[in-house]
C-alpha cells in the first residue's frame, strides 16, 4: 500500500511549492513535492472497474449464446487443450506470484531481488503468449478461425463459440503484452531509481493491471477449456 | 503470519507488510484450486458442473483480489471503492439477466 509515500504528504495546497522556497522552519521539514499514491491507486482501480466492464460483458454474452445452445458450446470445446489451458493457468498464476514478491523485495530495498522476480514475471508472459502461439496456429492449421471455411460448415453455436473464443482469449492475450510492456518500464524505473523503497506506487499500479489479467484468465481457462 | 488487528489500514509501518512465504502459500493454494477444477471437470455432476466451477474460480478470484492486489489490508476507502463498484456491476449483470435468461426454452 502506499504506507510509506504518505509520510512525505504535506503539500495541503495542491500546489508545488520548491524546498526552501520561504516557509521558514517547515521547509526544513518537508519536501514541497505534490505527491498522492492513495490517488494514484483510486486511478488505476477506476481504470480497471472499466476493463472489468469490458470483458464482463463479453463473459455475459458467453453464459447468453451458451444457455441457448449448450450442446454446440460443449461438442466446440471438447476440440481445445485441457493441457494447454491448464499449464498457461499456472503459467499466470505464478507470474502474479513473482509480480507480488519483486513489490516485496523493493520494499525491503533488495533492489537485484526484485529485478530477478520482474524478469520472471515477464518470461512467464513470454511463456504464455509462445503456448498461445502454438495453441492458436494448431486451430487456424484446421481450418478453424473466424470465417473460415471449415468452421462455416459447422453448427451455428459452435461458430459463435469459436468467434468468442478468439475475441476473448485474443484480447486477453493483447493484455498479456501490454503487460509485459509496461513491466519491462517498471524494470527501467527500477534500475533508474525512479521506483525505490520509498517510492513504489508505480510497481504496485502495474501489478494491480498484471493481477487483473490473471484474474481474467483464472474465469476464462474454466468456461472455454473445461466444459467436458 | 502474524495477525494485525483491525487497525492497520491506518497505520503506516514496514512491519505490517507481507513476506516472501506468506505469498507464496496463498500461490500454493491457488494452483491447488486449479489441479481441483481440471480434476473435477471430467465428472459428470449434471447442473452443478458450472456452478461449481465458477464457485471455485470465484474462490481463486478473491484470493488474487485479498491478497496478490492487497484489497483486505489496503484502507476502507480503496477496500469500499472495489466493494461497491462489484455491487454496481453485479446489479447491471443481474438486471440484464432477466432480459438475457428468462423465458427462454432452455
Amino acid at each position: 500500500m502506499g504506507a510509506v509515500a504518505e509520510t512525505h504528504e504535506h503539500d495541503h495546497h495542491g500546489h508545488h511549492d520548491h524546498a526552501g522556497h520561504g516557509y521558514g522552519d517547515n521547509s526544513k521539514l518537508y519536501v514541497h513535492i505534490f505527491r498522492d499514491d492513495l490517488g494514484s491507486k483510486a486511478g488505476m482501480w477506476l481504470f480497471l472497474f472499466t476493463e472489468i466492464l469490458l470483458f464482463g460483458g463479453l463473459f455475459f454474452l458467453y453464459f447468453g449464446y451458451r444457455v441457448a445452445d449448450p450442446h454446440a458450446f460443449h461438442d466446440a470445446a471438447l476440440e481445445l487443450n485441457v493441457m494447454l489451458g491448464a499449464v498457461n493457468t499456472i503459467i499466470l498464476l505464478t507470474s502474479s506470484l513473482t509480480m507480488v514478491l519483486a513489490i516485496v523485495a523493493i520494499q525491503r530495498n533488495s533492489v537485484k531481488l526484485s529485478l530477478f522476480y520482474l524478469v520472471v514475471t515477464i518470461g512467464c508472459a513470454l511463456a504464455f503468449l509462445v503456448n498461445k502461439y502454438f495453441e492458436w496456429s494448431y486451430k487456424i492449421h484446421h481450418g478453424i478461425y473466424p470465417g473460415s471455411e471449415e468452421l462455416a460448415m459447422r453448427a451455428k453455436g459452435e461458430i459463435t463459440f469459436f468467434g468468442l473464443y478468439y475475441l476473448m482469449t485474443g484480447l486477453h492475450t493483447f493484455h498479456v503484452i501490454v503487460g509485459a510492456i509496461i513491466l519491462t518500464v517498471c524494470m527501467v524505473f527500477i534500475m533508474k531509481k525512479h521506483i525505490n523503497q520509498d517510492k513504489y506506487i508505480i510497481l504496485e499500479n502495474s501489478g494491480l493491471y498484471w493481477h487483473l489479467v490473471d484474474l481474467i484468465w483464472i474465469f476464462l481457462f474454466p468456461l472455454f477449456y473445461l466444459l467436458h | 503470519m502474524s495477525n494485525h488487528g483491525n487497525t492497520h489500514a491506518e497505520e503506516h509501518h514496514h512491519e505490517e507488510h507481507h513476506g516472501y512465504g506468506f505469498f507464496t502459500a496463498i500461490w500454493i493454494g491457488l494452483i491447488a484450486l486449479t489441479a481441483l477444477t481440471v480434476a473435477i471437470a471430467g465428472v459428470d455432476m449434471g447442473v452443478y458442473t458450472v456452478p461449481l466451477a465458477l464457485l471455485i474460480a470465484g474462490i481463486k478470484a478473491m484470493l488474487v483480489i485479498n491478497y496478490f492486489m492487497h484489497i483486505k489490508f489496503d484502507t476502507p476507502l480503496v477496500k469500499w471503492f472495489v466493494i461497491a463498484c462489484g455491487v454496481i456491476f453485479a446489479i447491471v449483470v443481474i438486471f440484464l439477466g432477466f432480459d438475457v435468461f428468462i423465458g427462454r426454452a432452455l
